[in-house]
């Protein structure tokens, strides 16, 4: 693996997402439009200055048409034009933005639109009749189980091997809804929730409780990058996507030790050394880390080498990783403030990060002068990572 | 050519809370997508599934790495390596995680929970078995680390599935 030698700077100029929320009027193709326009509007470009597209989106199941790239197709505005589809489950977030990256850096293309879609209110009467399908048949599938199951066991584990508690984790998602608040996509945002609203929420399959899970959600984002030689173009200050990484462990589930993502840390490195990061706490300001749990915020904050084993659940409670404290995580509100529309969460992901660091966000910008952030997401059988770092050089 | 912004982006998101009467002209077209599968167990978990007629856990070592791999594998993934003998366990482990479940495979509430977890077999490497049911056992006495036992269905109702095992249980002494 050569991380050095990449032909081509990639750049993040325009990005957009709809409004998360159970979209039962407009079709996956409705909305991935609108996400794809909203990126060309703020880049200033038009279909037609566009080389490439690339569609990040999850399970055939959701949508019941197993040819889901094409069905989203003229949606995402990949008509006569070089288009893939990828999936990596809930890492095709970030997943599918590296794809398109590598379709830049490569040097083959200048300008690539990438489009993430979810619409997970088709399957009926819930997400979890297709989620069935990602288990393993013979071992896994005679036992009946709920996709949260395995995150309840996983968080079980995380919590006993480093001693975390669980009054701790629920402090993410109090911080997420309300980091949502300024969030104009927001489907959970809440300004009143405290501590307390989330550790007395019913239990799902404890220790997780309805408030620590981000439900199912329909919605698109999308973000257009381009190459370093058109990007002055397009805009006088590029944030440049500066490494990439990203490692899957082995679908054996019931073979890992879950209290710690291994093939995350793998990936980070991967993303790290090309970003030429040497002691990621020191040089990346901020973090965007997949919080589809609020556990998995904590142990993706360690595994992305940010926190050591059980530290991220101390930062948490000291406060540094609010909006306004020494290391902001999750400045967007997150999966669990924003919304979970599975592949769509790149708008609070990477979206997050360009308009970070473009300081672009807003009310939800971060207090702390930005240069450096990392956007990660996480998925197939809780068992890949995707790493992407960004910079304002 | 790039707009500049003053406000938090995305600039314009579409979509809005739906009142009542509309939900009434939103068209949606049903259908079932019917589907049958026969999936091929393999050579490794054929065997295993036939141990279990058994009443017995088998795993396949790996000669390279020394693990015995449960589920048993035709192939260690990490040396890439085709394994070599197969070992019979005693079946009995320990608790590797486990979860309370209040919500059925439909996410459908649940008055009585369901215990499930992983159970980490004796004789094989660290964190390495199944995922399965708990039970004889309250939800507040299951812990991390707790030695369990499985509990066979008789012999005659069992069928090579792995709920030829009932449930694991905590082990008596």
């Amino acid at each position: 693996m050569d991380l050095k030698k990449i032909r081509k700077d990639v750049a993040v100029v325009g990005a957009g997402m709809t409004v998360f929320a159970r979209r039962l009027q407009e079709t996956g193709k409705e909305m991935s439009w609108e996400a794809a326009k909203m990126a060309l509007d703020e880049a200033g470009l038009t279909l037609k200055d566009i080389d490439a597209v690339v569609l990040g989106s999850a399970p055939d199941a959701f949508d019941g048409v197993h040819k889901k790239g094409e069905w989203l197709l003229d949606g995402a505005g990949g008509t006569n034009k070089p288009f893939m589809r990828v999936y990596t489950g809930g890492g095709t977030a970030v997943f599918a933005p590296i794809a398109g990256w590598w379709h830049v850096a490569s040097g083959m293309f200048k300008r690539v639109l990438v489009v993430c879609e979810e619409k997970m209110s088709s399957v009926q009467p819930h997400a979890q009749s297709a989620f069935a399908h990602i288990w393993d048949p013979i071992l896994d599938r005679p036992l009946r189980p709920n996709l949260v199951w395995i995150f309840a066991m996983e968080m079980q584990r995380y919590m006993h091997k480093y001693n975390v508690r669980y009054e701790d984790i629920a402090l993410v998602a109090v911080k997420n809804k309300r980091n949502a608040v300024g969030h104009p996509c927001a489907q959970l945002a809440d300004p009143t929730i405290t501590l307390d609203d989330v550790i007395n929420s019913e239990p799902m399959a404890l220790p997780v409780r309805r408030l620590d899970i981000s439900p199912p959600s329909d919605g698109a984002s999308a973000i257009v990058l381009v190459s370093e030689d058109v990007v002055y173009e397009h805009t006088d200050s590029p944030v440049w996507i500066e490494g990439v990484g990203w490692c899957l462990d082995t679908t054996m589930w019931t073979n890992r030790d879950l209290a710690f993502p291994k093939f995350l840390a793998r990936a980070a490195k991967m993303a790290y050394e090309m970003a030429g990061i040497k002691n990621p706490r020191k040089e990346i300001d901020f973090a965007e880390p997949y919080d589809p749990f609020d556990y998995k915020e904590l142990q993706h904050l360690e595994g992305l080498l940010l926190a050591d084993p059980g530290e991220a659940a101390i930062m948490t409670r000291e406060g540094k990783t609010q909006r306004d404290g020494e290391f902001p995580v999750c400045p967007s509100g997150g999966l669990l403030g924003v919304g979970n529309p599975i592949a769509a969460t790149l708008g609070i992901k990477i979206g997050e990060v360009y308009w970070q660091l473009a300081r672009k966000a807003g009310p939800r910008q971060v207090k702390k002068d930005v240069r450096t952030g990392v956007a990660q997401a996480w998925g197939d059988l809780m068992q890949f990572s995707a790493v992407v770092v960004m910079r304002r050089r | 050519m790039s707009k500049k912004t003053e406000f938090g982006p995305p600039l314009n998101p579409r979509g809005r809370r739906l009142e009542a009467k509309e939900l009434e002209s939103i068209t949606h077209v049903r259908a079932k997508v019917p589907a049958k599968y026969a999936w091929a167990a393999g050579t490794a978990m054929s065997r295993f599934l036939e141990e279990l007629k058994n009443g017995k856990i088998i795993g396949r070592r790996c000669a390279r790495c020394d693990r015995v791999l449960v589920p048993p594998r035709m192939f260690c993934e990490r040396c890439f390596q085709p394994t070599t003998e197969w070992v019979y366990l005693p079946g009995t482990g320990v608790v590797e995680t486990f979860s309370i479940s209040y919500i059925d495979t439909n996410a459908n509430r649940i008055k009585e929970p369901i215990l499930v977890g992983v159970i980490a077999f004796d004789g094989a490497p660290p964190h390495c078995g199944i995922m399965h049911y708990f039970g004889e056992v309250k939800p507040e006495e299951l812990k991390i680390g707790m030695p369990v036992e499985p509990v066979w269905k008789p012999k005659e109702e069992r069928v090579g599935s792995v709920l030829d095992i009932k449930y694991f249980r905590p082990r008596r002494k």
